[in-house]
C-alpha cells in the first residue's frame, strides 16, 4: 500500500480537513504543555470513574460528533440545493450520507443520551456511583476509541459509502473495496462493546442500587425509562455483534455468509440488520420520553399524569421493538402473510406511544406552566413528533410503503421523529440538567432564540422533503434534472438545514457567554425540581453525591419534602466515612489497544491485530489481578466539603 | 410457595429435588425410546425430542435452580427472575423462528441465489449452481 493509497487525497475539502485537524491538534498540545495541564488531565478525565465525570465526557464527544454528523449533512444539502451540482461527486456524497446516519445515530444520539443518563440516573436513585464504576469508564472508552476510528476514515483510507444500513451485497469486498466499509465494521463493534456494558451497569445500578424506601414504582420517569432501555439495549446489541462480526468474515477471510456467491444470503443481512436496528430506534427515543417526562412535570408544577399508564406503555414498547423489524424491507417480498403481520404490529406499537402524548397533554391540563426553554424544547416535541408519528402510520401499511419505499417521505419521517424526539431531548436535557454538571444554567434568552430557530429550520428543513418523497425523488442520490422539478422545494430544505446549522452555533455562543457571564447557582435546587438529584445542597453534588443518602417515602419525595416545609439539613452527626471507588488508568489504555486491533483488522495487518488484541487481553489480566476495593472518605473532609458548622 | 427461601428449604425430606431427578430421568428415556424405538419420520423424531429438551430445561430450573424463590441478599424476586427468562425465551423465539420465516416466506425464498435450496427437491443442487447467481425467478 503506497501512501497516497493510505491518506485520501485529490479532493480540496479532504485537504481543508486535513489543515484543520492537525492544526487542533496543535493547538490543543500547545495548550495542555504551555498551561500545565496534563497532569490535570490524566487524574481528572482520563483515569476518572466517576459517573457524572464520564457522563460529561460522553456529552462533549458527542456534541462534537453532531457538528460533524452536521456539516455532513451541510454538505449534503449544498450539493442538493440547485439541481445538476457538480460541488461532490457521486462516491463523495455516498461516503458523506454513510457517515452522516452512522455517526448521529451511533455516535451522536445514544452517547448524548448515555451521557445525560450517566450524570443523572445515580443522583436521581439516591446512589453515590454505578454498580460498577470501572466498567462504566471501559464502557465510555470503547465508544470513545469506536468513534474516533470511524471518524478518521474520511483523511486515511477513505470513508464507507454503502449507507448506514450497509446492506450486501453493495458493502462486500467486490462492490466496496478498499478499507472504508471495514471502517464501519470494527467502529461500531468496538463502540458497541462499550454499548452493552453500558446496558449491564445501568441495569444492575437501577436494580440494586436505589436509596431506602425509593420501590420500583417511586422511581423517577427518566429512571424507568433508563431501565427499560437497558433491558433493550441488552437483548438488541448482541444482534448488532454477531451481525458485524459475520460480516467481517466474509469481507476478511472470505466466508459466504452474505456474499452472493456460495450459498449466502444478502437479505439475512438486512434482517439481522434491523432485528437490531429497530430496537435501536426506541434505545435512542424512550429516554427521550423520560426526559420530557421529567421536564413537563417540573414546569408545570404538577406530578406526572398516568405514571404506572407512562410505565406499562414503556414495557409493551419494550416488547413491541422486537417484533416490527420487517417494516423497514416491506419490499423485499416476503409475501402477503410477512407484511401483513408486521404491518399490524408496526401500527400497534403507535398506540402505547399515544398513550404517552396523552400523559404529557394531561400533565400539563390546568397546570402553572412556566415557558423555561427546556419546556420549550418539551412543547416543540409533542407538535413535532405527532407529525412524525403519523407519518410512521402511514409508512407502515405495507401496501402503501411500496410507493413511499426509499423516498424523500421516508427519509422526512425519520428525521421528524428523530430529531423532534431524540434531539430535542437531548437540547432540553442538555439545558435542564446543565446546572447540575456545571453550576451555572444557560443563558434563557439566547436558549430562547435557539429554540425557534433550530424549530423553524427544522420544518423549513424537513417539511418539504415530505412532499418531495410523495413527487418521487428518492433517497440517496446525489443530484436529480432540472426536469424532475425538484429544485425550488430542495432549495427551500437547505435554507432550512442551514438555519439548523446557525442554530448549532448559536447554541455553542450560549456554552460560551453563559461559562463568561451566568449567575453562578448557590442552591441545588436551580428549577425548583420534583426528584433526588436536585436535593443536593451544592449547585454540582460533591464526587460522592449524597453525604447522607436520603430515605424515600414516595414519587417525587423531594418536591412532596418542600411542600411541606420539611426539607432535612444535614448535621455532623449524620456523617459518616464514604466508601468509594478508585480511579484508574487501565480503562483508557484498554481504549487505546482496542484502537491498534480495530485499525489492524480495518487495513487487513493481521500483526497489527494481534498486537492489539493480546494488549486488550493484557489489560484484562492485570485487572483481574488488582486488588483494589476503593477507598474511604474520612468523616472530617466530608464535613468539610458539605461545609457543616459544628 | 414463592415466598420459601434456600434456607427453610434445607429442614425435611427434599421431594422437590427428588421429583425433579425422577422426572428427568423420565423424561431422558423417553427421548432414548423415541428416537430409537419408534418408526416416526426424522423430522418428527427431532420435534419431539426438542420439545422433551426444553421441557427438562424447564424443569431443572423450577425443581433445582431455585428460580422462583426470592433472594433474601438481593431485592431481586422470583417473580423478576421468571419475568427476565421468559422474555428472554421470547425474544430467542422471536429472532430465529422470525428470520426464518422472513427469509423463506413468499416470493423471499425465490430470492436466494443459489438454487435450489431443499424444500422440494432434496439434494444440494451442486452442477447447476454458478450460472443461475444472481437472476431472480
Amino acid at each position: 500500500m503506497k501512501w497516497d493509497e493510505f491518506f485520501v487525497t485529490g479532493d480540496p475539502l479532504i485537504y481543508g480537513a486535513d489543515v484543520s485537524i492537525v492544526l487542533t491538534m496543535v493547538g490543543i498540545l500547545f495548550y495542555l504543555t504551555k498551561y500545565k495541564k496534563w497532569k490535570w488531565l490524566w487524574t481528572e478525565w482520563l483515569t476518572t470513574v466517576d459517573h457524572k465525570k464520564l457522563g460529561i465526557m460522553y456529552i462533549v464527544s458527542a456534541v462534537l460528533m453532531l457538528f460533524r454528523g452536521g456539516v455532513d449533512a451541510l454538505l449534503m444539502r449544498t450539493q442538493l440545493a440547485i439541481p445538476e451540482a457538480k460541488f461532490l461527486d457521486s462516491q463523495h456524497y455516498n461516503e458523506i450520507f454513510t457517515t452522516h446516519g452512522t455517526i448521529m445515530i451511533i455516535f451522536m444520539a445514544m452517547p448524548f443520551l448515555i451521557g445525560l443518563i450517566n450524570v443523572v440516573v445515580p443522583l436521581q436513585i439516591g446512589a453515590r456511583d454505578v454498580a460498577y464504576p470501572y466498567l462504566n469508564a471501559v464502557s465510555f472508552w470503547t465508544f470513545f476509541i469506536g468513534a474516533m476510528l470511524f471518524n478518521i476514515s474520511f483523511v486515511i483510507g477513505g470513508s464507507p459509502s454503502a449507507g448506514w444500513t450497509s446492506y450486501m451485497p453493495l458493502a462486500s469486498n467486490e462492490l466496496s473495496p478498499g478499507p472504508g466499509q471495514n471502517y464501519y465494521l470494527w467502529g461500531l463493534q468496538i463502540a458497541g462493546i462499550g454499548t452493552l456494558l453500558t446496558g449491564i451497569n445501568f441495569l444492575v445500578t437501577i436494580l440494586k442500587m436505589r436509596a431506602p424506601g425509593m420501590t420500583l414504582f417511586r422511581m423517577p420517569m427518566f429512571t424507568w425509562s433508563s431501565l427499560v432501555t437497558m433491558v433493550i439495549i441488552i437483548f438488541a446489541f448482541p444482534i448488532l455483534t454477531v451481525a458485524l462480526a459475520l460480516m467481517s468474515f466474509d469481507r476478511l477471510f472470505g466466508s459466504h455468509f452474505f456474499t452472493l456467491q456460495g450459498e449466502g444470503m444478502d437479505m439475512l443481512w438486512a434482517n439481522l440488520f434491523w432485528l437490531w436496528g429497530h430496537p435501536e430506534v426506541y434505545i435512542v427515543i424512550l429516554p427521550a420520553f423520560g426526559m420530557f417526562s421529567e421536564i413537563i412535570s417540573t414546569f408545570s408544577k404538577k406530578t406526572l399524569f398516568g405514571y404506572k399508564a407512562m410505565i406499562w406503555s414503556m414495557l409493551l414498547i419494550a416488547g413491541y421493538s422486537f417484533m416490527v423489524w420487517v417494516h423497514h424491507f416491506f419490499t423485499m417480498g416476503s409475501g402477503a402473510a410477512v407484511n401483513s403481520v408486521f404491518s399490524i404490529t408496526t401500527m400497534a406499537i403507535g398506540i402505547p406511544t399515544g398513550v404517552k402524548i396523552f400523559n404529557w397533554l394531561f400533565t400539563m391540563y390546568r397546570g402553572k406552566i412556566q415557558f423555561t426553554t427546556p419546556m420549550l424544547w418539551s412543547l416543540g416535541f409533542i407538535v413535532n413528533f405527532v407529525i412524525g408519528g403519523v407519518t410512521g402510520v402511514m409508512l407502515a401499511m405495507a401496501a402503501a410503503d411500496y410507493q413511499y419505499h426509499n423516498t424523500y417521505f421516508l427519509v422526512s419521517h425519520f428525521h421528524y421523529v428523530l430529531i423532534a424526539g431524540t434531539v430535542f431531548a437531548c437540547f432540553a436535557g442538555l439545558i435542564y440538567w446543565y446546572p447540575k454538571m456545571f453550576g451555572y444554567k444557560l443563558n434563557e434568552r439566547i436558549g430562547k432564540w435557539v429554540f425557534w430557530l433550530f424549530t423553524i429550520g427544522f420544518n423549513v428543513c424537513f417539511m418539504p422533503q415530505y412532499f418531495l418523497g410523495l413527487d418521487g425523488m428518492p433517497r440517496r442520490v446525489y443530484t436529480y434534472s432540472e426536469e424532475s422539478g425538484w429544485g425550488p422545494l430542495n432549495m427551500l430544505s437547505t435554507v432550512g438545514g442551514f438555519m439548523m446549522g446557525i442554530a448549532f452555533l448559536v447554541l455553542v455562543y450560549n456554552m460560551y457567554y453563559s461559562f463568561r457571564f451566568a449567575k453562578r447557582e448557590t442552591t441545588g435546587d436551580a428549577w425548583d425540581g420534583r426528584t433526588l438529584e436536585w436535593s443536593t445542597p451544592s449547585a454540582m453534588p460533591p464526587f460522592y453525591n449524597f453525604a447522607k443518602i436520603p430515605e424515600v417515602t414516595g414519587l417525587d419525595h423531594f418536591w412532596r419534602q418542600k411542600q411541606a416545609g420539611k426539607v432535612e439539613k444535614l448535621t455532623a452527626k449524620d456523617i459518616k466515612k464514604i466508601h468509594m471507588p478508585s480511579n484508574s488508568g487501565v480503562p483508557f489504555i484498554m481504549g487505546s489497544f482496542f484502537f491498534i486491533l480495530g485499525f489492524g483488522f480495518v487495513f487487513g495487518w493481521m500483526w497489527m491485530a494481534i498486537l492489539g488484541g493480546i494488549g486488550v487481553i493484557g489489560t484484562l489480566i492485570y485487572r483481574s489481578f488488582e486488588y483494589d476495593d476503593g477507598y474511604y472518605v474520612s468523616e472530617e473532609e466530608v464535613i468539610e466539603t458539605e461545609k457543616i458548622s459544628k | 410457595m414463592a415466598n420459601k427461601t434456600a434456607a427453610n428449604e434445607h429442614g425435611g425430606f427434599p421431594w422437590k429435588h427428588l421429583i425433579g431427578f425422577v422426572l428427568s430421568i423420565v423424561l431422558t428415556l423417553f427421548a432414548l425410546w423415541i428416537a430409537l424405538e419408534t418408526d416416526l419420520s426424522l423430522t418428527w423424531i427431532l420435534i419431539i425430542i426438542f420439545g422433551f429438551a426444553f421441557l427438562q430445561a424447564a424443569l431443572q430450573l423450577l425443581m433445582f435452580m431455585h428460580v422462583t424463590e426470592n433472594s433474601t441478599k438481593t431485592k431481586l424476586t422470583g417473580r423478576v427472575q421468571v419475568g427476565n427468562i421468559l422474555f428472554a425465551a421470547f425474544i430467542a423465539i422471536i429472532i430465529v423462528a422470525g428470520s426464518v420465516w422472513v427469509m423463506t416466506a413468499g416470493h423471499a425464498k425465490h430470492d436466494k441465489h443459489d438454487e435450489p435450496k431443499t424444500e422440494n427437491h432434496g439434494g444440494h443442487g451442486g452442477e447447476e449452481k454458478s450460472e443461475e447467481h444472481g437472476s431472480h425467478k
